[in-house]
């Protein structure tokens, strides 16, 4: 009987003066801190792996620091090194040629092939995992292949193919005006597979009913394309031109294989950038250095990325 | 009295237990990956842990590629090598970064190292200190296809010994197809394997140049006479057509292929070449100039201690280091890997000497030069740069050494 009056009057009296954690915060309050709870761990896994390094990133780019010395504080001279470089402006415009050819070129190409394959019935799936096989292919491997393929005569294929022809050899990789373009053809086929399947997947999700519809009211094929295909295609696109520029942009591992021998190429004219973040980093040791041109390259993917989400935004 | 011996015998094997840890010491030694080296380093620490039974030596290998970064980083995190392996031309920045101690006085003494190996070991020497010493050293020689020269009219036992000689063998055995494209090279010109050495220390010595001064603190190619050494490099891919850079990708792929008669390369490529089986080859003196006069570069992978090596371990790893700079080590390291020996005595023996294939290596070490590089990749790079902008673009020869000792300099110059 005490003990039952004890507990009445604890529960009572432990109202004003705040009792467990259940009694004391409104159930809004209860579920935020649920909520947190359970994002704290990839908040954290966030703030460490992705976030601390990025920052850190800002702050390396402001020192003079080889690895082997503790970093120095030098200001912006990185920068200002850096764009006074010839180099990094070669590497730049590079770096953008990549992107401005490669981006569009792929598309074009990956939505011409889904669009037919998705009317291909005979060893459709066959056909298919043809054109994604590439993509599951280590992207090292495939850049020695295409750097055999692109060789002179006695060992290229191309240069084989082309003097049975009677035509001209060409330099390829060892052109100053070539080798972009031919480490372009093996980047764009390399990442056509995926660009593929995400358009074939639009393809399918348009319901079958409008394209009946529109064949009803007699459109044509060229204004079915126009008026229903691409424009319900546009969230598909969206994602893939955001994410084909930043493959671009991002491009490293073509170029390195395909040019071991005199890494960017004849005179620099395949360098990307961020392959001369990795000769700076990983070759001259000059770390801040490094750090800069990566920040470099990450303001330049942000800003493309967010023009692109601007221009392609939905306006309805 | 069973319990007493199982008692025995318990504390008996305590003592072991408790005693081999006190006396038995293990050392991490760490070079990069290439198969050869690798088995010739398991030999070596075989030997060595059979003579040193309280040492154990842990061989740890890295792809070529990360080995620096790989060592860096672990000397960051505080658990580096006891032993590393490091490209002489690393020193500075290793030095500079604290990743080395120099080599204890009472174990190495200076004058028995410059009297007993080859002088090119000055190159491991700072602020009076030795930071490591190699077991090995590499040079470079003219290799030739003897099945080619047989073939297009020429001597196989009487290889080109100047350079004028060279190009006429080299133009003899140059073959195009009718649309003009080359079938086969006189002799592969590839900058980015080791014909940017031959220029440097090489070409522009024989055309009356000097390719630095000061210490390798200063590039002073970029003369008339570095500038005729550079059209006679560039000449003979434009004018006399002997060699095509890019052919076949590599200058050792194509001579390994047997499409072409001539290679410039280092006794490091001997064990990949005497896997040839299609053609007999053989090795010559890099040819002279008009004047007779010969130049070389010779380079090496010396071995060091780590910094923060100490007490028990430093011992160990500086026995370690005096066995794999011994004359046995030597020995073991030609016959596996084929570089030759570090130690003139090793080095130069009749035998060495007039080996076919070792003594023109042998020969050339005698008048090589080692360049210091701080950054050799970049180094590099401009060479590569300087013969692309000639061959490639059409710049003038003066032009384009302009350009690069400009950039070269730049290069030196930021890593004081």
């Amino acid at each position: 009987m005490s003990s039952q009056a004890e507990n009445t009057k604890g529960a009572a009296a432990g109202r004003p003066e705040g009792g467990g954690f259940a009694d004391r915060f409104s159930m809004h309050t209860k579920r935020l801190v649920w909520v947190w709870t359970f994002l704290a761990l990839p908040v954290l896994f966030y703030s460490v792996i992705r976030f601390y390094p990025t920052l850190d990133a800002f702050r390396l780019s402001l020192t003079d620091w080889n690895l082997m010395r503790p970093p120095k504080f030098i200001g912006f001279e990185n920068y200002a090194k850096l764009f006074a470089d010839p180099d990094f402006w070669q590497v730049f415009k590079n770096t953008f040629a990549y992107l401005i050819f490669g981006t569009p070129i792929s598309l074009v190409l990956s939505f011409t092939i889904a669009f037919f394959l998705d009317r291909v019935r005979f060893g459709h799936g066959f056909i298919r995992a043809l054109y994604f096989m590439p993509f599951l292919t280590t992207a090292a491997a495939m850049a020695w292949v295409w750097r055999w393929f692109y060789q002179p005569a006695p060992i290229g294929v191309i240069n084989d193919v082309l003097s049975a022809l009677g035509l001209p050899q060409q330099p390829f990789l060892r052109s100053t005006t070539q080798a972009l373009p031919s480490i372009m053809v093996t980047a764009i086929w390399a990442g056509l597979g995926f660009q593929i399947i995400i358009f074939m997947a639009g393809l399918r999700a348009i319901p079958t009913t409008f394209y009946e519809a529109a064949r009803i009211d007699g459109l044509g094929e060229w204004a079915i394309l126009r008026r229903i295909t691409l424009p319900l295609l546009k969230p598909t696109t969206v994602f893939l031109v955001v994410l084909s520029s930043i493959g671009f942009l991002r491009i490293f591992d073509q170029v390195y294989n395909m040019t071991t021998n005199d890494p960017g190429g004849p005179l620099g004219t395949t360098k990307p950038l961020v392959l001369m973040i990795y000769q700076s980093a990983f070759s001259s040791y000059q770390m801040g250095y490094a750090a800069a041109q990566t920040v470099v390259l990450f303001l330049i993917l942000l800003v493309i990325s967010l023009l692109q989400l601007w221009i392609l935004r939905d306006k309805s | 009295m069973r319990k007493a011996l199982l008692l025995a015998g318990l504390m008996s094997g305590i003592s072991m237990v408790s005693v081999n840890p006190a006396n038995a010491v293990e050392i991490e030694y760490w070079q990069y990956i290439y198969e050869t080296r690798v088995n010739a380093m398991d030999q070596l620490i075989e030997n060595f842990e059979a003579a040193n039974p309280d040492i154990t030596v842990k061989q740890v290998t890295f792809p070529y590629a990360d080995y620096q970064t790989r060592i860096v980083a672990a000397n960051m995190a505080g658990k580096g090598p006891d032993v590393m392996q490091l490209f002489y031309g690393w020193l500075d920045k290793f030095v500079a970064g604290g990743l080395l101690q120099p080599l204890p006085q009472d174990a190495f003494p200076h004058d028995e190292i410059e009297s007993a190996f080859f002088t090119i070991v000055t190159a491991m020497k700072r602020d009076g200190e030795y930071y490591g010493l190699p077991t090995a050293v590499r040079s470079l020689a003219l290799f030739y296809n003897k099945k080619l020269f047989e073939e297009n009219g020429l001597d196989p036992e009487n290889p080109p010994q100047t350079l004028d000689e060279l190009v006429a063998a080299g133009k003899a055995i140059a073959k195009f197809d009718d649309a003009g494209n080359m079938v086969t090279e006189g002799m592969t010109l590839d900058m980015a394997g080791q014909d940017h050495q031959w220029w440097r220390e090489v070409l522009v010595r024989q055309f009356g140049g000097v390719p630095y001064e000061d210490d390798y603190r200063k590039v002073t190619y970029d003369s008339p006479e570095g500038t005729e050494a550079l059209e006679f490099y560039t000449g003979l891919q434009m004018d006399e057509k002997i060699g095509q850079s890019g052919f076949m990708d590599e200058g050792q792929a194509a001579f390994r292929a047997g499409k072409a008669g001539m290679t410039i390369d280092g006794t490091f490529r001997l064990g990949s070449f005497s896997q040839i089986e299609d053609f007999d080859w053989a090795v010559t003196e890099l040819p002279a100039n008009a004047d007779g006069m010969r130049s070389n570069y010779s380079s090496y992978f010396a071995n060091g201690i780590g910094a923060k090596v100490k007490g028990e371990e430093l011992e160990a790893a500086e026995k370690f280091l005096t066995y794999l700079t011994s004359p046995e080590a030597m020995g073991i390291w030609l016959d596996v890997v084929g570089e030759l020996p570090a130690r003139r005595a090793v080095a130069l023996t009749d035998e060495n000497t007039s080996n076919p294939i070792y003594g023109p290596f042998l020969k050339g070490l005698d008048y090589a030069h080692t360049t210091l590089f701080v950054d050799e990749a970049a180094q590099r790079q401009v060479a590569i740069d300087m013969v692309n902008r000639v061959i490639l673009n059409g710049q003038s020869p003066a032009d384009s050494i302009k350009e690069a000792a400009e950039e070269e300099q730049a290069i030196i110059d930021d890593a004081m």
